[in-house]
């Protein structure tokens, strides 16, 4: 792995395993079907993990890796079965097995760690008296006190009798994760699943948690499998990458490889979609949504997404063939891998002005408190007109209540806003009309803010009959201009929201709150429950809509990869306080304060790999 | 660059889905369609019959003196005379509808008083939220039973006193169910996001809340009703219902039992009429909120079914 500007410090090295360790576990032409004969969920996954290696899982929601991970344990959820193929651990075929071998291996040669700690252990009981019974029910350990000290300073824990004594809830979210990672490495497993282990944790948090899972299955010889829809995450933990579509690996081989110089055209679209710290580009996504088992068209399953689609593909099955030194599934695999890597997009936001013009929005000294605790000190922040700031934090730096603030959302905080000249006042309730409509607000979670009763067309139509007062042709007229500026058809607007997929419903937020012209939008988090994928596509089109309607906007995220390609300003919050403000290219490039420094150091970064070729 | 993004994405074309039918038609339909509905409802539809067309195919007039008290059954009076020498099977036929009718409108009167009180408790929150429950916590301290003899016994026995009586010993409870639903709801993004336009709390209820109570406001309708039968039965029985000549499974119960062992037919059909009434209605509702809970629920599925990629149709 190298990179233009030398290694960016924080970049994780993927461990190095020993060459020729033993195939500790291997899976063969694993089918899971859904249960009483009906369509296959995951089909022909064959794939193979030696000792001390880290084997990543990627795919879009929908692509059948959690389903997978769980077959690993030779579990299948309700409504599926493991219809076929067999699951090797250290030549034992797991789905042979009844149900009380079953239950002996498992949290003991094979380990799982699932992506909610809080959920893994029990809170009613101490993590030392936890951490024990998982040893009584696999090895009558003679001593199993030492052996849980060893695990927990293996894990990064305090391994002191005080923090043994703890319940769960008196742990942070980092430290229950290490100890679910202790919990799963206790036993000395062969094979450890974990399934997005770090997806609520903090960057930082993630690192750490990062480097122990790979020294642990590097000094222990696990071979680990790590399930993730986090592509820079992967990149640097994992030594081979399985790409999942449609519940098949259609790439698979080592991580420089697959993610250094994808072949697949869904790979590729995938790594395109991943946005990068280091330089402000355009984000290309995948259009359209995976087919569900049962309706995947014959041929290859990608086809219809594909940019690379000819007429063989859509009637001819591609079988795995070896491309430039790894497994894909692809009948054009060949040809594609001569041509030339798909390069981002360079974008230049700098503002020609010399002068920067008054700001559309300008909060002076805000404080905010959640009843008598403050989350918000003396916050100051300006937007520029016709220009997109993000608000980069933590989960608990006050970002999104600095949101709900500003939309009139969260009532409870002093100090002065200013809108376009007007005082904004504290609740919604309290400010003019006129406002009201100027000011939108695009919710975190498009599966929550869409009423699930109404139809899309009801939803965005009901903003208009509240701000204008206008007839019912013009409002139809209205509602169809903008879904068509949201790339969505017409048709949709007799659908439900729980007929649409997340980025769809995404969009029709974004609709709603576009529909009635207003000057500025606050955006928060708007793509952090989205794929990859789809994150690509919403944060392209809103930057579309901004530039083509001149709006002002604030994006707040957590993701500080995709501040690049969105804004022009930013602001780094940290523990309620701005940090750090000012272009996005100063604060990404030259980082004045310590914090915001590590920050950028601990964002897993996809780092250029070189072309590795055949 | 191999491939080259278009600037605007094509428009996408959704695949053609069928409208869909107001959900709580879907839940009614889906809840016929378990063992546990088909029963429930074929009970109560039967009793239902009975009451509807009774009065039209009584052989006798249901107040007329026919035959001797207490009669057995005979070719002429299927099941024989009460009390007063009257057909049984004529007052059975006829004694129906009456009951069914006051039952319904209690259970009517009941959701809707509940419904905005809970809701609006819910939704308004504070001082409302207070005086609200605290009313219907006092309401709920009297047995509705007595509640409505109470009122009954003071007012004097007028049918819609005792609709409105039994109606309103229902509200509490309903509201108490409505407004742990609405607080839930009150909470999404989606009713934040017409707040945030500044709509009038009542429509925010009536638009946004309301249609998302369909199913515990359902399953709350068929149980009341249940328990509207059967007060309402009680109070016959007791002689707080119709007054006497008119003809009512309750208070035909309570009229006949001196003649149990003389013609034990004038007490038990009547009885076992309410009895299935109240199961079939309440086996029904049992299955209704079944269907219900996995319409709304369904966490288990909901993640199996993200993972694979099919979504709810």
């Amino acid at each position: 792995m190298s990179d233009a500007r030398g290694a960016p410090i924080g970049v994780m090295e993927p461990a190095e395993p020993p060459a020729g360790s033993p195939v500790r576990l291997e899976v063969r032409d694993l089918e899971i079907r859904l249960a009483n004969g009906g369509a296959d969920v995951v089909s022909d996954v064959s794939f193979s993990v030696p000792a001390g290696h880290v084997l990543g899982l990627v795919g879009e929601s929908g692509s059948g890796k959690t389903t997978v991970a769980l077959a690993l344990l030779g579990h299948a959820r309700r409504g599926l079965e493991l219809s076929h193929g067999a699951v090797l651990l250290d030549g034992t075929d797991l789905l042979s097995l009844g149900k009380h071998d079953l239950q002996e291996l498992r949290g003991g040669s094979v380990a799982y760690v699932p992506q909610d700690p809080s959920a893994a252990l029990n809170p009613t009981l101490r993590i030392g008296s936890q951490l024990k019974e998982a040893l009584k029910a696999h090895e009558g350990d003679d001593e199993p006190g030492k052996r849980i000290t060893e695990v927990l300073s293996e894990s990064h824990l305090d391994s002191s009798p005080e923090m043994l004594r703890r319940y769960p809830h008196q742990l942070s979210g980092g430290q229950q994760q290490r100890v679910a990672i202790a919990m799963a490495f206790c036993c000395r497993p062969s094979v450890i699943v974990l399934d997005e282990p770090t997806t609520g944790l903090d960057v930082t948090t993630q690192r750490h948690v990062l480097d122990t899972v790979r020294t642990l299955c590097r000094s222990y010889g696990v071979a680990a499998v790590y399930v993730s829809h986090d592509l820079a995450v992967v990149g640097g933990l994992a030594t081979e990458v399985a790409v999942m579509y449609a519940g098949r690996v259609i790439e698979l081989g080592t991580t420089a490889r697959v993610f250094g110089f994808p072949v697949h055209p869904y790979s590729r679209g995938l790594l395109a979609a991943v946005p990068s710290p280091e330089r402000a580009e355009a984000l290309v996504g995948i259009e359209g949504q995976p087919p569900r088992p049962g309706r995947r068209p014959p041929g290859c399953s990608f086809a219809p997404r594909c940019a690379f689609v000819t007429d063989p593909c859509r009637s001819i099955n591609p079988e795995p063939e070896i491309v430039s030194g790894r497994l894909v599934r692809c009948l054009r695999a060949a040809e594609i891998t001569d041509r030339e890597r798909l390069r981002p997009l360079l974008l230049d936001h700098r503002t020609s002005s010399e002068v920067p013009p008054a700001p559309v929005l300008s909060l002076n000294g805000v404080s905010a408190r959640y009843g008598s605790t403050p989350v918000l000190f003396d916050v100051d922040i300006d937007v520029s007109p016709e220009t997109c700031l993000a608000v980069v934090g933590e989960s608990g730096s006050g970002k999104t209540t600095l949101a709900r603030c500003i939309v009139g959302l969260h009532e409870n905080w002093t100090g002065e806003m200013t809108f376009e000249e007007a005082r904004l006042a504290q609740g919604a309730r309290r400010r003019p009309k006129a406002i009201l409509r100027r000011v939108q607000y695009v919710f975190q979670n498009p599966y929550t803010s869409l009423n699930p009763r109404k139809t899309i067309g009801q939803i965005v139509a009901q903003p208009l009959e509240h701000f204008f007062n206008l007839s019912f042709a013009e409002r139809s007229a209205r509602v169809k201009k903008i879904l068509e500026d949201v790339s969505l058809g017409e048709d949709f607007v007799r659908r439900y929201p729980d007929q649409l997929s997340g980025g769809e419903r995404q969009r029709v937020a974004i609709a709603r709150a576009l529909v009635v012209e207003p000057d500025l939008l606050v955006c928060d988090e708007v793509t952090s429950a989205l794929d990859v994928s789809v994150q690509a596509i919403i944060v392209e089109l809103l930057r579309r809509l901004q530039r083509e309607r001149q709006l002002s906007m604030i994006f707040i995220t957590h993701n500080l990869a995709l501040v690049r390609s969105i804004a022009q300003d930013a602001v780094v919050l940290s523990a309620g306080r701005v940090v750090e403000a000012g272009p996005v290219e100063e604060i990404l490039e030259r980082p004045k304060e310590q914090y915001t420094i590590r920050l950028m150091e601990d964002v897993p970064k996809l780092a250029e790999v070189e072309p590795t070729p055949a | 660059m191999a491939v080259a993004a278009p600037a605007v994405p094509p428009v996408m074309k959704s695949a053609p889905t069928r409208l869909r039918r107001r959900q709580w038609l879907t839940v009614l339909g889906e809840a016929v369609r378990t063992p546990r509905g088909a029963v429930g409802l074929a009970l109560t539809g039967f009793v239902v019959l009975v009451a509807v067309i009774g009065p039209f195919v009584a052989p006798h007039s249901p107040t007329a003196f026919v035959a001797p008290d207490f009669s057995k059954p005979s070719s002429q009076f299927l099941l024989g005379t009460d009390t007063l020498g009257r057909d049984v099977v004529s007052r059975v036929l006829d004694g129906g509808w009456v009951l069914l009718v006051m039952a319904l409108a209690a259970t009517v009167f009941g959701i809707v008083v509940g419904a905005i009180a809970g809701v609006s408790a819910a939704y308004l929150r504070g001082r409302w939220d207070g005086l609200i429950m605290r009313t219907v916590d006092i309401v709920l301290a009297f047995p509705q039973l007595v509640f409505a003899l109470l009122l009954v016994s003071i007012l004097g026995p007028k049918l819609w006193l005792i609709v409105l009586a039994v109606g309103f010993s229902h509200a509490p409870a309903v509201a108490r169910v409505l407004r742990s639903a609405t607080l839930e709801i009150s909470e999404r993004d989606f009713v934040k996001a017409v707040e945030l336009q500044g709509m009038k709390p009542w429509r925010v209820m009536a638009k946004e809340i309301i249609p998302n109570l369909i199913s515990p406001i359902m399953v709350e309708a068929g149980l009341r009703l249940t328990y509207s039968i059967v007060i309402m039965a009680g109070l016959s029985y007791l002689g707080f219902g119709q007054p006497p000549p008119a003809a009512n499974w309750g208070l035909m119960v309570g009229e006949n039992q001196t003649g149990l062992v003389a013609n034990p037919w004038a007490v038990v059909v009547p009885a076992a009429l309410i009895a299935l009434l109240t199961i079939g209605t309440n086996t029904f509702t049992d299955a209704v909120a079944r269907v219900a809970i996995g319409v709304d629920r369904r966490p288990e599925e909901a993640a199996l079914l993200d993972d694979i990629g099919i979504r709810a149709a």
